[in-house]
This record gives structure tokens, C-alpha cells and sequence, in this order.
């Protein structure tokens, strides 16, 4: 769980870096795009780095999901439904840790229609298109508001999923002393807003006419 | 004070249960909490009714016997065991539910008694140091350094309550191993089983049907001696460095 996290948090930050390009413009973005398909060349073959990542991004997430169904699996063994309390109050835990199963099937739902959105561009409001600049202004159109829409709740909820998941990620790994999760605690806040603000901006910016 | 009580019941293992509410009235803000249930009891036995069943031994919040879910907490809203809880925490009127643990690893025995001998077969499983038996050691022939032995000192004062099990959403029962694998392990006494003490605990937790850790903290919120979470990234580090050393 925690290590295919890590990579996953490893990829947004990159991915995030490579969306805030959208405002340097049309060639800065495309060009960032193309660069990703070339990397590596000629030791690579062309489009070589960029299977090679979606490889361990693949396997990634398989292996977090198979660990979040077992561990799913066994909560419901070790308390199941005919167990519940009849009252039940939260003393500590946070509103992220409690979406965390719901919330990573929402994010999972959300990442293949991405996928088919903006990377293999099955699915494309306001018109298909071969640069990955259009695709994206394309999309979010203000007509296509909704779509805006549901990114940002998809990207809310990443943010939230990332709160508890970079903190439950650094106690699995063997992090947690007690002076030090004032910092733990600060770095999974920190790291999850500059992530979901990050993610937040292009489309916004494109619905809102600031970027064209 | 006036209080109505919604207890849980349960004839024995095999029964269902079902919740059953009772009305007491002139209750002492002074009583503990299991005085309040004393009192209930003598009522339901001049009924001629079955007295509710609670465990409960040392009364003074040392023996981990007492825990009952008191409105949704474990061992109530205050910090302390069930027997440290006092009815002044509660206002003149209330309506308190009360229920057993609920893990499967903790199978109701009846009413509020559950069976807790999972958290037994665990300290079995490497919750113990193979020492060499004789006249004591010399006071001063194995300094520890006073960091590490606060540290086991505070992990050592775990009394086996089960109240992190019974409030983590996962039924997990990883703060009550950790807090034995920081204890030992923080100790040179505890060094020699150190590696496979963290294997054997860990998978004897996942046979009696614990869940797993997701560091949510809810055990650390309620555990009445404040064993720090902080213990299971001691434990999440045992294991790590047992897996280097090739037992598992
Ligand atoms: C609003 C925020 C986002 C925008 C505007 C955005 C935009 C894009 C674009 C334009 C591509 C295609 C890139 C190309 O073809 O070179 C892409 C691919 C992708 N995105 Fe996002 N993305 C966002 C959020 C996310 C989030 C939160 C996740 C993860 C949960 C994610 C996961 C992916 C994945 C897995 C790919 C496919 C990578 C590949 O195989 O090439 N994206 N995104
Ligand atoms: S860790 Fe705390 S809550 Fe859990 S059994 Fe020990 S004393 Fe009770
Ligand atoms: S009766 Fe011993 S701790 Fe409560």
C-alpha cells in the first residue's frame, strides 16, 4: 500500500508539473507532451520511457488495489455487519481517513474516464483533437461545465485521499515517532493542497476563458 | 440523577441479542460506572430478572477487565477505564447505550462479557523474553539508557483492555501488539527474539481474525494508558528489519 502510494504520489507531482505548462502556452505544453515520447531516445525506441512508466503506473495500481480490497476484506471479516455498534462516534479520525475506500473507488472510476478523455481521446467534448493542448481546452469548454465539474470533485477527492494516504503511508514505512508528526502531519496537508490546487488550476483557468 | 440505560443482551454465544432499555432513577453523580450497573443489578434481582452480565475485577483501572462501548466510545467519554468513569460525566437525564466489544476475534460471551483469550494467544505467540533464571543481576550490570527504558516503561503499561480493538474501524489489534513489541524490544533483554517475536505476533493476529492497520489513530484516541501510536511504526520497523534477516 504504502510504497505503490509513494510511486502514485511520485506521478501526480510530475503530472501536476507537466499541467501547470498549459499557461506557457500551446507549444510549451505540446512540447513537454512530445518530449515525454521521446525521452530516452535513441537508447529508448521512441514511446519507449513513456510505457515503460505507464508500466510501473499500471502495476501500481493494481498492486494498491489489491491491497485495499484485502484489507477491506479482512475489516469486514474482523467486525462484520451483523457486529456494527448501535452507536458509534468518531474520537480521532479524520474525514479522509473515513472516505478512504469509497473515495480511492471514486478516483479509480474517475482515472479511466480520464484516460479515455484526454489521453486516448474517446471521449472528447468540444471535438477530438491530435495535440494534448486542444484536448484539453476542448474539454473543458464553458458549455462543457460539467465536465469541469466532475474533475474537481475528482481532484477534491484525490486531495483527500492523499491527506490520509501520505500520513498512513509514513507510519507504514516506519516514520511516526511522536515528536515528530506535527511534520507528518504538515507535509500530508502541504503535499495534498499544492496537488489538488495544482490539478485545480488548468481546468478552471480553461473554463473560465483565461486560458484558449 | 435520573438515566435510562439501553444495554445490550445476549443469553450466551449462540443467542442473538437485542438491546433493552432500563430506567434508573436516583443515581449518585458520585458512583462509578459500575456501581451505576451494581445498582441496576440488585433491581433486576429484586425483579427476579437476570442481572446484566459485565466483567470487571480490579475496579481501580490496572486490570483491562471492565470495557464496555458507552455511547459509541470505548470505555466511555472520558480517558480512563469503564471502573474509572464516574456518573458525574453524564447529565441528569441522559439515555446511555451500552455494548460489548465488537470483533469477531471477541466473541460475546453474554450481555457485555466477551471472550478476549485472541489478545492471550498473541503475547503466547512472542510476547515474552527467554530469560536465564537465577539470583538477580547486579542493579547496574546493564544500563539502558533512560529514553528507551521511559519508552518500554510506557509501552509496558498497556492492561490488555482490548479498548483500541473495539474502536478501530478495522477491529485491528495493532496497538496492543506494538505496545509489546516497543516494550521488549526497547530493552537488551528483549533483543534475541526481537526479529521473530514481530513475525509470530503479526501473523498470530491475523489468524485469530484481527483486521489490519490503516493508522487511522482511533485506538490511541481511546486506550486508557495513552500507548502512543507512535509504537506501531516501532512495530512496522521490527517487521521491516526482520525481513532482512530472513524469518517470516
Ligand atoms: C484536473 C486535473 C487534470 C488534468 C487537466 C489532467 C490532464 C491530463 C492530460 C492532458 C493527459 C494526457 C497527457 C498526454 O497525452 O500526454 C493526462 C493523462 C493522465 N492522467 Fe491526468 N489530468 C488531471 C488529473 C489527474 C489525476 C488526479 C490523476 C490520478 C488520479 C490523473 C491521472 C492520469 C493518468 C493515469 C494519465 C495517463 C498517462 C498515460 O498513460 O499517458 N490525472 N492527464
Ligand atoms: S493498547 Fe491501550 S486500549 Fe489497547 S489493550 Fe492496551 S491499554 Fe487497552
Ligand atoms: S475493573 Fe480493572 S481496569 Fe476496570
Amino acid at each position: 500500500m504504502a510504497v505503490t502510494g509513494a510511486i502514485l504520489v511520485l506521478y501526480l507531482i510530475a503530472h501536476m508539473y507537466g499541467n501547470l505548462k498549459v499557461f506557457s502556452g500551446q507549444e510549451a505544453f505540446d512540447g513537454y507532451a512530445h518530449n515525454l515520447r521521446v525521452l530516452g531516445t535513441p537508447l529508448l525506441p521512441e514511446h519507449g520511457f513513456l510505457w515503460l512508466a505507464r508500466l510501473i503506473l499500471l502495476a501500481s495500481v493494481l498492486i494498491h488495489i489489491y491491497a485495499a480490497v484485502s484489507l477491506w476484506l479482512r475489516a469486514r471479516r474482523a467486525r462484520p455487519a451483523s457486529q456494527r455498534y448501535q452507536v458509534t462516534k468518531r474520537v480521532h479520525r479524520t474525514y479522509s481517513s473515513y472516505t478512504m475506500r469509497w473515495g480511492g473507488v471514486l478516483i479509480a472510476l474517475f482515472t479511466i474516464f480520464h484516460i479515455l478523455h484526454l489521453t486516448v481521446n474517446v471521449i472528447s467534448p468540444g471535438g477530438a483533437s491530435d495535440s494534448p493542448y486542444e484536448r484539453l481546452v476542448n474539454g473543458f469548454q464553458p458549455e462543457f461545465w460539467f465536465v469541469t465539474l466532475f474533475y474537481v470533485a475528482a481532484v477534491i477527492a484525490v486531495g483527500f485521499h492523499l491527506r490520509h494516504g501520505i500520513w498512513s503511508g509514513l507510519a507504514t514505512l516506519g516514520v511516526n515517532q511522536a515528536n515528530r508528526q506535527p511534520k507528518m502531519n504538515a507535509v500530508a496537508t502541504g503535499l495534498s493542497l499544492i496537488l489538488t490546487v495544482g490539478f485545480l488550476l488548468p481546468p478552471l483557468a480553461v473554463t473560465f476563458g483565461l486560458v484558449s | 440523577m435520573n438515566i435510562t440505560l439501553r444495554v445490550w443482551r445476549q443469553k450466551g454465544r449462540d443467542d442473538e441479542g437485542r438491546m433493552v432499555t432500563y430506567k434508573l432513577t436516583d443515581v449518585s453523580p458520585d458512583m462509578s460506572f459500575l456501581e451505576m450497573l451494581d445498582v441496576l443489578n440488585e433491581k433486576l434481582t429484586l425483579e427476579s430478572e437476570e442481572p446484566v452480565a459485565f466483567d470487571h475485577d480490579c475496579r481501580e483501572g490496572i486490570c483491562g477487565a471492565c470495557g464496555v462501548v458507552i455511547d459509541g466510545e470505548a470505555h466511555g467519554p472520558e480517558r480512563t477505564t469503564t471502573c474509572q468513569l464516574h456518573m458525574r460525566s453524564f447529565n441528569d437525564g441522559d439515555t446511555i447505550t451500552v455494548e460489548p466489544w465488537r470483533a469477531s476475534a471477541f466473541p460475546v460471551v453474554k450481555d457485555l462479557v466477551v471472550d478476549r483469550g485472541a489478545f492471550d494467544r498473541i503475547i503466547q505467540a512472542g510476547g515474552y523474553v527467554s530469560a536465564p533464571t537465577g539470583t538477580a543481576p547486579d542493579a547496574h550490570a546493564n544500563p539502558i539508557p533512560k529514553p528507551d527504558a521511559d519508552r518500554a516503561f510506557d509501552a509496558a503499561t498497556c492492561i490488555g483492555c482490548g479498548a483500541c480493538v473495539a474502536a478501530c474501524p478495522n477491529a485491528s489489534s495493532m496497538l496492543f501488539t506494538a505496545a509489546k513489541v516497543t516494550h521488549l524490544g526497547m530493552l537488551p533483554q528483549g533483543q534475541p527474539e526481537r526479529a521473530s517475536r514481530v513475525v509470530q505476533m503479526v501473523n498470530q493476529q491475523d489468524a485469530e481474525d484481527f483486521g489490519g492497520c490503516t493508522n487511522i489513530g482511533e485506538c490511541a484516541a481511546v486506550c486508557p494508558k495513552g500507548i502512543p501510536l507512535d509504537t506501531i511504526s516501532q512495530l512496522n520497523q521490527d517487521l521491516l528489519g526482520s525481513l532482512g534477516k530472513g524469518i517470516g
